[in-house]
């Protein structure tokens, strides 16, 4: 019994994989109350193309000698404004305009990293991950930011949910649309911004999309569906950082896989949309009472017409 | 001086270089259902958008109670045409309803007692007070209409506009949709309803704006559903059968 409990302590008794555990914690539960409005507006491509973009931001502060976690919260912050500023003029297509920004901040990136003579480890950290690189000035900061981020939806959230959902009509009722457009933007250059040295350029996307994507499968409100997203997230870390530990593996890609295999096994079991849900029962009581009160619209038309 | 609901004056708009909106220019009395009928493409939601705030125009005026329409922004009942509305979002009907009140509280501020009352109302005025903890996707075509026009009864204005809100929905419901239309203008509301569907509302509207880019005719409904300004509006020919009820149009 304490063996097995040694085996489960073990990796957390180490005072980096707690920095680690921390980070990897609060990373996630933002990224599910963020990434929420990310996959309920289909904007994963934003998700991707802002972490790609800050390492412009990463390589201009590399090539100053300024802090690069900074270097890509500015490069992640003016990409979405950008981005948001270039759709809102509605003269090129929402996709493309993200296409152009990620892609010239990107090659930035490049463009100056290609004129250093040593590669440092810090820059390649960005690109993978290192979250148990982390120190505890950069545990207050993400905590800092994260508190932040959850503020500003807790404050607006009704202005937050509204412009979602339906924004033209949101723009109607005097709700500052544009506003909390850009203000979405923002927080989602921050969240990857704080994510990026846990997760790294590559993988700050998954964790954006799986946990919140696996909650939409099992609940059936926005609050609902941020609450159980961050839940996933954070047993994400704590299992990915334990096979990390154990294997011996990248944990920034544990932990990804194991919100992917959430999201696997919600897909399989969810109660309303499963694929097992729907192998069981073909036809339902609830089907067959909707045909007969005359829901289809072929009968519905017939008994009045 | 007028006391009409909406004047609208000399209006142009468009996209781009495209004119959407060609000097248009009609009034609606107070208290009455309004029909802005016009095939696709005509123009409807841009009017509406343009009365609304929301785009936008390139001269004219829009005044509405005899006040100049910026000072109504966020102010009148709007549903949107139905194909712009995200029905996966994870919101019950219940939500979608109160959303009509956010606009009135101001930044940060949370619903009230009174806002929970109001939605609650316009829930049960719609028939929809039974199913309002369904998801909204959850709801039938017509239901979805419904909660639509709660929320927009949940504004509290007394003018109302519905931007198609009868299309693709089958006629059990259109029938009672029409019905609660009906209902609301005699509360005193002012409705102004667009659609581009004939077949079953002509006779349903007290005035009707025919609206092709410009204005083709407005009036009573009466003078204005005739064989030859409907022609010229959907600009090809249509044949008008005077019914018990209702007036049926085809092609
Ligand atoms: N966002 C836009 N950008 C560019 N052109 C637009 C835009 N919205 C509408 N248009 C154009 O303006 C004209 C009027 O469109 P509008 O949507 O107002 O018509 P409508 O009468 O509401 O049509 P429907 O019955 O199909 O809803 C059309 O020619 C349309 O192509
Ligand atoms: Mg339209």
């Amino acid at each position: 019994m304490t063996e097995i409990l040694d085996f489960l302590r073990e990796p957390f008794s180490l005072e980096f994989m707690q920095r680690g555990l921390i980070a990897a914690v609060l990373v996630s539960i933002v990224a599910a109350v963020v990434g929420s409005f990310v996959v309920l507006k289909g904007m994963a491509f934003v998700g991707d193309a802002l972490p790609h973009a800050s390492f412009g931001g990463v390589a201009v502060a590399f090539v100053i000698g300024a802090n690069l976690q900074l270097g890509a919260a500015i490069g992640a912050l003016l990409s979405a404004l950008a981005i948001g500023f270039i759709a809102r003029r509605g003269l090129v297509r929402y996709d493309t305009a993200i296409g152009i920004i990620f892609l010239a901040s990107f090659a930035l990136g490049i463009l100056l990293v290609s004129r250093q003579r040593s590669y440092t480890v810090d820059l390649f950290s960005f690109v993978f991950g290192s979250v148990l690189a982390v120190t505890w000035n950069d545990v207050w900061i993400i905590l800092a930011v994260s508190l932040g981020i959850l503020l500003f939806v807790g404050l607006f959230y009704k202005e937050m949910l509204f412009t979602a959902y339906d924004p033209t009509m949101a723009a109607a009722t005097g709700i500052p649309v544009a506003a909390m457009q850009y203000g979405l933007l923002a927080l989602i250059g921050l969240t990857v911004a704080v994510a990026l040295q846990v997760l790294g350029i590559v993988l700050v996307l998954a964790m954006l999309v799986a946990p919140p994507a696996t909650a939409q499968l099992l609940t059936r409100s926005l609050p609902a569906m941020m609450a159980v997203g961050a839940v996933v997230g954070v047993l994400s870390s704590i299992a990915g950082l334990f096979i990390a530990w154990h294997a011996d593996v990248s944990a920034s890609a544990a932990i990804v896989l194991v919100a992917t295999g959430f999201f696997a096994l919600a897909l399989a079991l969810s109660p309303r949309q499963g694929i097992l849900a729907k192998l069981r029962q073909p036809i339902t009581d609830e089907d067959e009472a909707e045909f007969t009160n005359g829901r289809d619209p072929a009968e519905a038309g017939h008994t009045t017409g | 001086m007028s006391n009409a609901a909406v004047e609208v004056a000399g209006l142009w708009a468009g996209y781009n270089r495209h004119t959407a909106l060609r000097d248009v220019s009609f009034t609606i009395e107070p208290g009455c259902l309004a029909g802005l009928v016009g095939p696709n493409g005509s123009g409807k939601s841009t009017l509406m958008k343009v009365m609304l705030g929301l785009h936008q125009s390139w001269r004219g005026a829009v005044r509405i109670f005899d006040k100049d329409g910026k000072e109504y922004k966020g102010r009148i009942g709007y549903t949107p045409q139905f194909e712009l509305i995200d029905w996966a979002f994870p919101v019950t009907a219940y939500d979608v309803v109160l959303m009509g009140r956010y606009g009135k509280l101001g930044l940060v501020r949370r619903p009230t007692k009174r806002d929970h009352e109001i939605a609650m109302q316009a829930l049960e005025r719609v028939g929809m007070a039974d199913r309002r903890q369904r998801g909204i996707g959850e709801l039938s075509g017509g239901e979805q209409r419904r909660v639509l026009v709660a929320r927009a009864l949940a504004q509290e204005s007394d003018l109302l506009l519905f931007d198609e809100p009868l299309a693709g929905v089958d006629a059990t419901a259109q029938h009672d949709l029409l019905r609660l239309l009906e209902e609301l203008r005699v509360d005193g509301q002012t409705l102004f309803v667009a659609t581009h569907d004939l077949s079953c509302v002509a006779a349903n509207f007290d005035h009707v704006v025919l609206l092709n880019r410009s204005v083709v005719a407005f009036g009573r409904a009466e003078e204005v559903f005739t064989e030859e300004l409907l022609s010229k509006t959907f600009q090809r020919h249509l044949l008008v059968l005077p019914g018990e009820d209702r007036t049926f149009v085809g092609p």
